[in-house]
C-alpha cells in the first residue's frame, strides 16, 4: 500500500490499473481528460497491458464497452456533461444488455451555455438508464468506489453498469492524499471476471434481440429485480473491502450527528465537506443539526431514507443540479421515498452550486436555518442572485 | 419444449438462443416450386440462390424443396437454366 | 459429389423473417459460407435486425450481437479489442449493416473503425434505402429511385440526388482490403470473402442487396436484376487493395441501363431524357474506375 497525493481523476486512473481492465474506450472532455491520459500512459509503459480504443466520440465509446462486456472483457470508461449526454441511448443499452461496465463521470454543468464547472445535472439525467450510481466526496472515496464498482457491476446477482461520480476542479483536478492499495489486495478483492450471459465465438446466441408486447415488460422487470439485488450486495461488498483496506465509507446514506437532531441535510458529491463543518460550527453553537450524505443514487436507498425520515422531524435536500422539474431530483426522490413511510418530516428543497458556484458554509447554515425556521418555500434556490444589490454607486 | 412466457422463464440477459429452424414459414407463400428431376442438371443453381436455405440436396444428388421454409420467391425456377422447375400455385 | 461453386456449409439458418426474394440474406448467407463458423457478427437496426427473427430465436449459427443504429463501427472495434484481449484465436469480427445504418447514420463510427485500423470486417448490405422502416431514402439510394420520402410528383422526380460512393470515402482511409461484392455473382462473392478473411486489418465489402419491395420488382427477378446492375456498369465489381483498383468482372459491351432500369417499378416514371443523362454519368464513372485500375 502507497499514499501519493493525486487528484481524483487520477484517483480513477489508479482503480481502472488496479482492477486489470481490460478494454478502455474513451473520448476527451473537459475536465475528465486527465483520466484517460493517465490510463494512456499506464498503458504505453505496459503497466496495464489493456486495449486502448481511441474511439471518435462518446456515443462509440461507450458502443465499443458495450460490445467488449458483452464478449466477456472487464470494460471501462469515462466522461462528463454533454459526453454522457452523447451516451444516453447508450446507457439504456448497456443495462439492458446486462454489461457490467464501470464508468466514472465527471460531474459538470450542461450547455448551453457551455459550462465546465461543476453540476450534478449531467448525471441526474441519466437516473432513469439503469445504472447504479454513486456520488464520491473525496479522491480516496472516488478510487476505493471504482474499485467497489466493478465487484458490484460483475456480481451474478448484479450485471448493471455503474458510474462513480466526482465534482469537476473539487475532486478531478484537486490534489489529495490516497491511500493506493497494493495489486495483491485488489486481486485479492477483485478476481477475474467470471463469464457472465453474454457471447461467446463457436455458441451461437443472439446478444439484444427484440421482441412485442408479450415479454418486454418481463425482460425490464428482470433488470428492475437485478437493481434491487445491488442494493444488498453493495452491503456485502463494502465489508469486503472494509476487511482489505480498512475503509468504510458508510453504505448508501451514511449519516453524521443525525441521531438526535432537529434538522438534517442531505447532500452529494463534495458539498457534503462543507456541510459537515457547519455541522460541527452549529452544533458547537447549541444547534443540533445534522448531516445525511446521499451517497448511492442509484438504487435509490429507500430503507435509509425512510430510517431517517422517522427519526427525524426535519429533512432539507441539496440538489446540486437543475432538472427543470417543479422540484429538484433528489428531493423528488426523497420525498417520493418518504410519502409511504411511517413518517412526513417537514421536507424542503434547496437548489445550490450549479454551474461550479461554490457551496460555501454561509450557503449552507442558510439552509439549516431555513430548515428550523420551516419559513420559506418549499424549492428554495437558495443562492440564486435575484435582483442587483444596489451598492454606493446606485 | 419450454415456451418463454414470464419472468422467471426468462434468462438474465435478452439473450437469444434457439435455432430459427423451429419457425416454418410454409404458409407464406402463393406458389410451390416442383422441380422435374428428369431435367434437372444437377447444377445446383437452385440451392445456390435460395434466400431462405429451402432447397436441400439429398443422398443421390437431387435438389430436394424444403417445404417447411420455402416462400415461394420464384428465384430458382428464375434462375434454373434446363428450365426444369414450375412454381405451381398452391392449394 | 455435388458440383458445388460455393462452401455447402450454411451457417444462416431456414425460418427466417425475410421477405421472399430477399438480396439481403443471400448477402448473410454466403458470407457466412465464406468466413465460416469462427465468426461474430453485429448489426445495428436495419432488416437483418428483424431477419433473425425474434425472442427466443435467432437466424444465425455463429454468435450475434445488435448493437445501436450508429455505431456498428464502433462495436466492431469493441469487439475485437476483447477477442484480442481474451486471447481469443482467429475469430473473424464482422459488421453486418445497411446502406443507411452505414453511410448515413452509421458513417462517424466506420470512419473511426477505419482510421483506428480495427482489425475486422465491415459489410453494408446495399439496399439502396432504409428498407426496414419502409423505404425512406438513404444517401445510398440512386439517382431519381422512388422512394417513400422522395416520391414523384409534380415538384419531384423521385431521388433529386446522386447516390453516395461509399467506396470512395472507404478507399480514402487506405483500408487493408475494399471490394464490391454482388449477390447475383456468388463465385466472386466468396472469392472476396476468402480473399479478405485472411488479409489482416480494417476491410470493407459493399454488397448490392436487390429488394422486391422497396425496388418494386417480383421476388423472382432478384439475381436477374442484381446481374444486371452490374452488366450494365451501374454497380462494378472491383477491390482496392493497398490502393490498387482491380475490376474483378468486365463483358465486353455493357448492356445498356435502360435494360436495369425498366425492370424496377421504383424507375417507371423515368423519361427517356432522364435515362439517357443518367447513362452518360455511368458510363463517365466507369471509364473513371478503368483509369483508375490503370493507375495501378
Amino acid at each position: 500500500m502507497v499514499q501519493l497525493v493525486i487528484s481524483g481523476n487520477y484517483a480513477q486512473s489508479y482503480a481502472a490499473k488496479l482492477a486489470r481492465v481490460q478494454v478502455v474506450a474513451a473520448y476527451p472532455i473537459t475536465p475528465q481528460t486527465q483520466i484517460v491520459e493517465k490510463i494512456a500512459e499506464f498503458v504505453a509503459s505496459g503497466e496495464l497491458p489493456a486495449q486502448y480504443i481511441e474511439v471518435e466520440s462518446e456515443h462509440s465509446a461507450l458502443q465499443a464497452c458495450i460490445s467488449a462486456a458483452a464478449l466477456g472483457a472487464r470494460t471501462y470508461t469515462a466522461t462528463s456533461s454533454q459526453g454522457l449526454l452523447l451516451m444516453h441511448e447508450l446507457l439504456h443499452w448497456a443495462s439492458g444488455a446486462r454489461a457490467p461496465i464501470v464508468m466514472g463521470n465527471v460531474n459538470r454543468a450542461i450547455a448551453p451555455p457551455w459550462s465546465i464547472w461543476a453540476d450534478h445535472g449531467d448525471s441526474m439525467a441519466q437516473r432513469d438508464t439503469g445504472w447504479i450510481q454513486i456520488y464520491a466526496e473525496s479522491n480516496q472515496e472516488v478510487l476505493d468506489t471504482t474499485l467497489m464498482a466493478f465487484r458490484l457491476s460483475e456480481d451474478p446477482e448484479v450485471l448493471l453498469p455503474a458510474m462513480v461520480t466526482e465534482d469537476a476542479f473539487f475532486l478531478s483536478h484537486t490534489v489529495e492524499p490516497v491511500d493506493i492499495p497494493s495489486q495483491e489486495q485488489v486481486d485479492g478483492f477483485l478476481p477475474r471476471r467470471r463469464a457472465s450471459e453474454g457471447i461467446r465465438p463457436g455458441t451461437p446466441g443472439r446478444l439484444g434481440s427484440f421482441t412485442g408486447p408479450e415479454l418486454y415488460a418481463e425482460m425490464r422487470y428482470k433488470v428492475g429485480q437485478a437493481m434491487g439485488r445491488a442494493a444488498d450486495v453493495l452491503l456485502e461488498v463494502e465489508d469486503d473491502y472494509r476487511r482489505v483496506t480498512g475503509r468504510d465509507h458508510g453504505g448508501p446514506l451514511p449519516t453524521y450527528r443525525a441521531e438526535d437532531a432537529d434538522a438534517v441535510l442531505i447532500t452529494m458529491g463534495t458539498a457534503s465537506t462543507t456541510a459537515r463543518s457547519v455541522v460541527d460550527d452549529m452544533r458547537e453553537r447549541g444547534g443540533k443539526v445534522g448531516l445525511a450524505k446521499l451517497r448511492v443514487f442509484r438504487p435509490f436507498p429507500v430503507r435509509a431514507i425512510r430510517e431517517l425520515g422517522a427519526r427525524v422531524d426535519r429533512i432539507g435536500v441539496l440538489d446540486r443540479s437543475y432538472t427543470f422539474g417543479p422540484m429538484g431530483a433528489a428531493y423528488t426522490e426523497v420525498a417520493g421515498a418518504l410519502y409511504a413511510g411511517r413518517s412526513r418530516p417537514l421536507l424542503r428543497n434547496f437548489i445550490a452550486g450549479l454551474g461550479g458556484r461554490d457551496i460555501t458554509p454561509t450557503t449552507v447554515e442558510a439552509m439549516y436555518a431555513a430548515l428550523l425556521t420551516g419559513d420559506g418555500a418549499e424549492v428554495d434556490w437558495i443562492d440564486l442572485k435575484r435582483k442587483r444589490e444596489v451598492g454606493a454607486n446606485g | 419444449m419450454m415456451s418463454y412466457e414470464t419472468v422467471e422463464d426468462l434468462p438474465e440477459a435478452p439473450l437469444a438462443t434457439r435455432p430459427s429452424d423451429r419457425i416454418t414459414t410454409a404458409s407464406w407463400r402463393t406458389f410451390r416450386p416442383v422441380i422435374r428431376l428428369e431435367a434437372c442438371t444437377k447444377c445446383y443453381v437452385c440451392w445456390k440462390f435460395c434466400p431462405d436455405v429451402a432447397i436441400g440436396i439429398d443422398k443421390a444428388g437431387w435438389p430436394v424443396v424444403l417445404l417447411d421454409y420455402c416462400k415461394g420467391c420464384g428465384i430458382c425456377a428464375e434462375e434454373c437454366k434446363p428450365r426444369a422447375i414450375d412454381m405451381v400455385k398452391e392449394g | 459429389m455435388a458440383r458445388l461453386t460455393i462452401p455447402e456449409i450454411e451457417l444462416m439458418r431456414p425460418g427466417h423473417s425475410a421477405c421472399p426474394g430477399c438480396g439481403a440474406t443471400l448477402a448473410m448467407r454466403y458470407l457466412l459460407k465464406g468466413l465460416g463458423p469462427n465468426t461474430i457478427v453485429t448489426l445495428p437496426a436495419c432488416c437483418w435486425t428483424v431477419i433473425a427473427t425474434s425472442f427466443p430465436t435467432t437466424a444465425l449459427d455463429v454468435p450475434l450481437l445488435d448493437c445501436a443504429f450508429e455505431a456498428t463501427g464502433a462495436s466492431v472495434s469493441g469487439l475485437r479489442a476483447a477477442a484480442d484481449a481474451l486471447r481469443m484465436r482467429d475469430v473473424t469480427i464482422v459488421g453486418f449493416a445497411g446502406d443507411g445504418g452505414t453511410a448515413d447514420i452509421g458513417l462517424q463510427a466506420l470512419s473511426g473503425m477505419l482510421e483506428r485500423r480495427t482489425d475486422a470486417i465491415y459489410v453494408m448490405y446495399d439496399n439502396e434505402a432504409y428498407m426496414n422502416t419502409g423505404v425512406q431514402r438513404s444517401g445510398a439510394t440512386p439517382l431519381g429511385a422512388w422512394t417513400t420520402t422522395t416520391p414523384v410528383g409534380e415538384t419531384s422526380r423521385g431521388k433529386e440526388e446522386p447516390k453516395k460512393d461509399v467506396m470512395a470515402i472507404v478507399a480514402a482511409h487506405r483500408p487493408a482490403y475494399a471490394a464490391t461484392l454482388n449477390v447475383a455473382f456468388p463465385e466472386d462473392f466468396l472469392k472476396k470473402v476468402q480473399k479478405a478473411k485472411d488479409i489482416r486489418g480494417p476491410r470493407f465489402l459493399h454488397v448490392l442487396a436487390p429488394c422486391p419491395p422497396g425496388w418494386r420488382y417480383p421476388p423472382e427477378k432478384t439475381i436477374v436484376i442484381g446481374r444486371l446492375a452490374t452488366d450494365t456498369n451501374i454497380f462494378p465489381l472491383y477491390e482496392i487493395e493497398a490502393g490498387r483498383y482491380r475490376i474483378t468482372r468486365r463483358l465486353g459491351r455493357a448492356r445498356p441501363i435502360a435494360e436495369y432500369l425498366e425492370a424496377q417499378n421504383r424507375f417507371g416514371h423515368l423519361t427517356a431524357m432522364e435515362v439517357a443523362a443518367m447513362q452518360a454519368e455511368v458510363d463517365a464513372r466507369w471509364k473513371r474506375l478503368l483509369e483508375l485500375e490503370a493507375l495501378a
